[in-house]
């Protein structure tokens, strides 16, 4: 029998916002256990929640960027637990009135070869929903700790349809919504911070049948890769199960990422009854007409929506769409270097960003914002070179001066003399044939291996240009000229 | 007046006379604050009002405030005025206990939006007053610590669940206290002791620093020796607080001149559910003298209907005890308060923290409020119990078409024996005629209007319409200036 998996995904996103959801002091990462904190995050007899606006604000985007509708009226409910990390014993969340319904995202698949496009899919989501994040135990050899700088976070849980068919498309659409996320200034998604967080239902069901089957949710998925792998991983281990004749049981298990290796948390029967209600303490939230209005105005365009019209108005390959368009800051830097460069010369900018950008990036360890190369640079560079006034090589060291200097490419080539004069290759190669025929003992010395020999042609053709040709063009004019003497 | 005799007296002035007399500088802050501890170091042994009380902390801010007058910048009717504080308001530096075992040994590390606005007006915050644990009760009797007594009848208990606050006062231990009302916690108690208590609309002051009962009924409210003085402790305390989501953004007009400006005729409400079975024939009498009053001085007095009075107490007890058992649930042993010495792990640690530090009234409600909010039962009494309460301030509202404010008995019946009510059910209907007042939001009084044979105090409750403070306190001013019922002090 053939069996097909059927995945949901829960994605927890930490809101970027500069104080909690329900209190002033700052959210953070990396600080001292336990200063990020207050009465009210360490729910202290008395203290009372005031929501911040800045993380609605923040989810109303995250929604309408991913297509969601967003409900007219939004309440809050207590989510009722014990755990030392969430002070109050309940979390402040969203029970049946979320602030984001429906929506979906778009995902690519890989494609047949790295440089062709993958197919497109849209993978629906259920809804999002804001609530705050809860604190952190750490376990010590004779106690657990916790600390509560996290407590208190705005957190977004955005849960997907169990609409995704593969280990694959579970990566993808991660990799989306994390761009998204991050396009939107809504979170920095870094997943080693906590920022991203992702738990997947997995099932699976013999292809053609549409009842679901016993879903196994998978916790502790730490990366993007980890959580491929531990889909990958668990599809496997459920189809194993099944084929031996045995059922999947309804459980929590946990993913090693490095181990690759799962084992179960916790079964269904010790499943907890939340006794949600809605928060007496906190009023339902109106969201108007005019407050999506404002925040659709601040939404980014996509990178999906970027790459169409990348290839579309910039005649760029897909190859350089897609590693353009995933950096927000890098796409704008190709946009504003490609608008300053003219028209026609989009894809040598292009190439420019993707190749040397990103390589001298790469060796000097820093960010793009931190770069000395600005587009104005790669627009000149490319329009130098698109007129003949620099060749290749000189390019090149162009363009490595310029990330030391920070200086223009056209004062760098003064300064280095770098420029190509004449610009007019025929005329070069007119000076070159003249001075072969005119110094026939100097060529006859170079074809029999003297290389010195070549300097007494070049003094005919400097002359010629009056000084001003490159002497790297002579150079590889002259012996170009020579070959075919 | 001899300064001796006057000075022995400050402790049963109220805010006014004692306003004036620091005004004219006839006495200091300290020499009140002074009298008023002396007056608790005499009594207390016998009332047990407070659970603990800072003496040099109290003359310190009364120097302060003697200090600020001599400077010529006194802050107010309020300036230099022993205010004594329910157990559950946070108070920087002072205990807060809730009366339970649980938070016995915890410190406030912050003020109260209340408190913040009592020290601005440039009140003494002096002492933390005796409640039922959590607020949980009605007569004190559920204080982790001790039963505070009826200063009329020290074997009778003052009412609860802010018994301290109104035992204080009638006792001269205080100027004016604070406590908070959810079901009638501080009308009641005021009923039992003859005092003015005023729980106000919900919303108009801030509950912020409030330890939570049930947050969608908690209120904070002063306890008086007067109306007009009722008026000067909702003027400080009253207005929009942006650290608490349920307080209401208002223009808060001046309480006082209030109570010359609107001089009536009213139009009163008397609800025949009020007046039916378990009503004592003694308060009963009282309460429609006073109703006579009204009519005496030109008031309309109609019958109205409030037809959904019967399911108040229960859904007061679904609602109430749902809220409890989320809002208490913090009280772990994790962070603070009572951590049980002898648990195994960390489920153990929840289970002997909570059963050492709870008493038996807050546990019940904790288990009750878990059941009704559980999967399955959630739609059977939270939503429907909500639904009821709708039913319930649409009641009063549709009153309010026809009439200004309400009068009802505060309590069945005047203050009773401590131990008299061991059934928690018969406990739970002390509080008939002043639940459905939370349920419905509204701001609800109570006025001294008589004594018993038994000479045991009696209240009326006055019930105005929403964020109509200033004219519930002119309505009630009307009678009890008229009437020197609360100028009586007990014999102590």
């Amino acid at each position: 029998m053939k069996y097909e998996a059927v995945i949901g995904l829960e994605v927890h996103v930490q809101i970027k916002t500069k104080s909690k959801m329900f209190t002033r002091v700052a959210a953070g990462y990396g600080h001292p256990s336990n200063t990020l904190t207050d009465p009210v995050v360490l729910a202290l007899p008395g203290v009372l929640p005031v929501m911040n606006k800045a993380a609605i604000d923040a989810i109303i985007k995250a929604g309408l960027l991913l297509g969601c509708d967003i409900a007219p009226i939004c309440k809050w409910d207590r989510k009722n637990y014990f755990y030392p990390d969430s002070p109050k014993n309940y979390q402040i969340s969203q029970f049946d009135q979320p602030i984001c319904l429906n929506g979906s995202v778009e995902i690519e698949l890989p494609g047949a070869a790295r440089n062709i496009q993958g197919e497109h899919k849209s993978i629906a989501l259920t809804r999002i929903h804001l609530e705050e994040d809860v604190g952190k135990l750490n376990h010590e050899a004779f106690d657990s700790l916790v600390d509560y700088n996290r407590a208190g976070t705005p957190l977004m849980e955005i849960v997907s349809e169990p609409v995704i068919k593969s280990a694959e498309e579970a990566y993808a659409y991660l990799t989306s919504l994390r761009a998204t996320m991050i396009y939107g200034g809504i979170s920095d998604c870094d997943m080693e911070k906590g920022q991203l967080r992702c738990d997947a239902n997995i099932s699976i069901r013999p292809v053609g049948e549409t009842k679901l089957g016993t879903k196994v949710e998978l916790k502790n998925l730490n990366s993007i890769s980890y959580v491929r792998d531990g889909i990958a991983h668990e599809i496997q281990r459920q189809l194993a199960v099944t084929q031996a004749g045995g059922t999947i049981v309804q459980e929590t298990r946990d993913y090693d990422g490095e181990a690759g290796v799962s084992q179960s948390l916790r079964s269904k029967e010790m499943a907890h009854d939340y006794r949600y209600f809605p928060d007496p303490d906190l009023m339902p939230v109106k969201v108007d007409a005019a407050w999506k209005a404002r925040i659709q105005a601040e939404c980014p365009e996509l990178p999906f929506a970027k790459q169409t019209r990348f290839q579309t108005d910039y005649a760029l390959p897909y190859t350089l769409t897609s590693v353009l368009v995933w950096d927000r800051a890098l796409a704008d830097y190709f946009e504003e270097a490609a608008k300053l460069a003219g028209s026609g010369k989009a894809q040598a900018v292009g190439n420019w960003i993707v190749n040397d950008l990103q390589r001298e990036l790469g060796v000097a360890k820093i960010d793009l914002t931190d770069s000395r190369i600005r587009p104005a640079h790669i627009a000149e560079l490319v329009k130098l070179i698109d007129a003949g006034t620099l060749l290749s090589n000189a390019a090149k060291e162009v363009f490595i001066d310029m990330a030391a200097t920070g200086e223009t490419p056209s004062a760098i080539v003064a300064k280095k003399g770098l420029a190509a004069v004449p610009t007019d290759s025929t005329e070069l190669e007119g000076w070159c044939r003249e001075a072969i025929a005119a110094n026939a003992k100097s060529v006859a010395e170079f074809k029999a291996g003297k290389e010195s020999a070549i300097n007494g042609l070049k003094g005919p053709i400097m002359k010629a240009s009056k000084g001003k040709a490159n002497p790297k063009l002579v150079d590889e004019t002259l012996r170009r000229c020579l070959a075919v003497f | 007046m001899s300064q001796a005799a006057m000075t022995s007296e400050l402790f049963n002035k109220t805010i006014t006379e004692l306003a004036a007399l620091l005004e004219a500088k006839t006495i200091t802050s300290v020499q009140l604050t002074e009298a008023v501890i002396a007056r608790t170091q005499d009594v207390e042994e016998r009332v047990k009002a407070f659970n603990s009380f800072d003496t040099a902390d109290a003359l310190s801010q009364a120097a302060a405030s003697d200090a600020r007058r001599a400077a010529g910048q006194a802050l107010g009717p309020l300036d230099g005025i022993p205010i004594g504080i329910k157990d559950v308001i946070a108070v920087t530096g002072q205990p807060l206990t809730a009366s339970s075992k649980m938070l016995a040994n915890f410190v406030s590390p912050y003020d109260a939006t209340v408190t913040q606005k009592l020290k601005k007006a440039g009140a003494v915050i002096w002492g933390r007053l005796n409640l039922d644990e959590f607020a949980m009760g009605s007569s004190t009797e559920n204080s982790a610590f001790h039963t505070t007594r009826n200063p009329y009848n020290l074997d009778c208990v003052p009412g609860g669940s802010s018994g301290g606050s109104a035992a204080a006062l009638a006792a001269g231990e205080a100027i004016a206290t604070l406590g908070s009302d959810t079901g009638g916690s501080i009308r009641q108690p005021a009923a039992l002791c003859n005092v003015v208590g005023l729980k106000p609309t919900y919303g108009l002051v801030s509950r912020f620093g409030l330890i939570a009962f049930a947050s969608s009924l908690d209120q904070i409210g002063p306890f008086n020796r007067t109306v007009e003085d009722a008026a000067i402790t909702l003027q400080a305390i009253a207005g929009y607080d942006e650290n608490d989501s349920t307080s209401v953004k208002i223009e808060i007009p001046d309480y006082r001149a209030a109570l010359k400006e609107k001089k009536g005729p009213w139009r009163i409400g008397i609800p025949k559910e009020y007046f039916g079975e378990g009503l004592d024939p003694e308060v009963a009498a009282a309460v429609e003298k006073a109703i006579e009053f009204y009519k005496s001085i030109g008031c309309e007095i109609k019958s109205v209907s409030l037809p959904h009075t019967e399911y108040g107490v229960g859904v007061y007890y679904i609602i109430a005890t749902a809220e409890c058992s989320s809002n208490l649930s913090r009280y772990d042993g994790i962070r603070y308060g009572h951590r049980s010495a002898n648990a195994k792990d960390i489920v153990d640690l929840y289970y002997k923290s909570r059963a050492e530090g709870f008493g038996p009234e807050v546990k019940r409600r904790i288990i009750l409020g878990t059941y009704v909010l559980s999967s399955g039962y959630y739609d059977a009494y939270y939503l429907r119990a909500q639904k009821v309460r709708t039913l319930i301030r649409q009641d009063f509202l549709n009153a309010y078409n026809e009439v200004d404010a309400i009068i009802t008995p505060t309590t069945p019946t005047p203050a009773f024996k401590r131990g008299a009510k061991a059934d928690p059910l018969a406990m739970y209907l002390c509080d008939v005629y002043t639940i459905g007042v939370n349920l419905a939001g509204l701001p609800g009084m109570s006025v001294p209007c008589g004594f018993s044979s038994g000479g045991l105090p009696i209240g009326m409750q006055l019930i105005g319409q929403p964020f109509k403070e200033a004219d519930l306190l002119a309505i009630a001013n009307a009678y009890d200036s008229a009437h020197d019922w609360s100028k009586r002090t007990p014999n102590l």
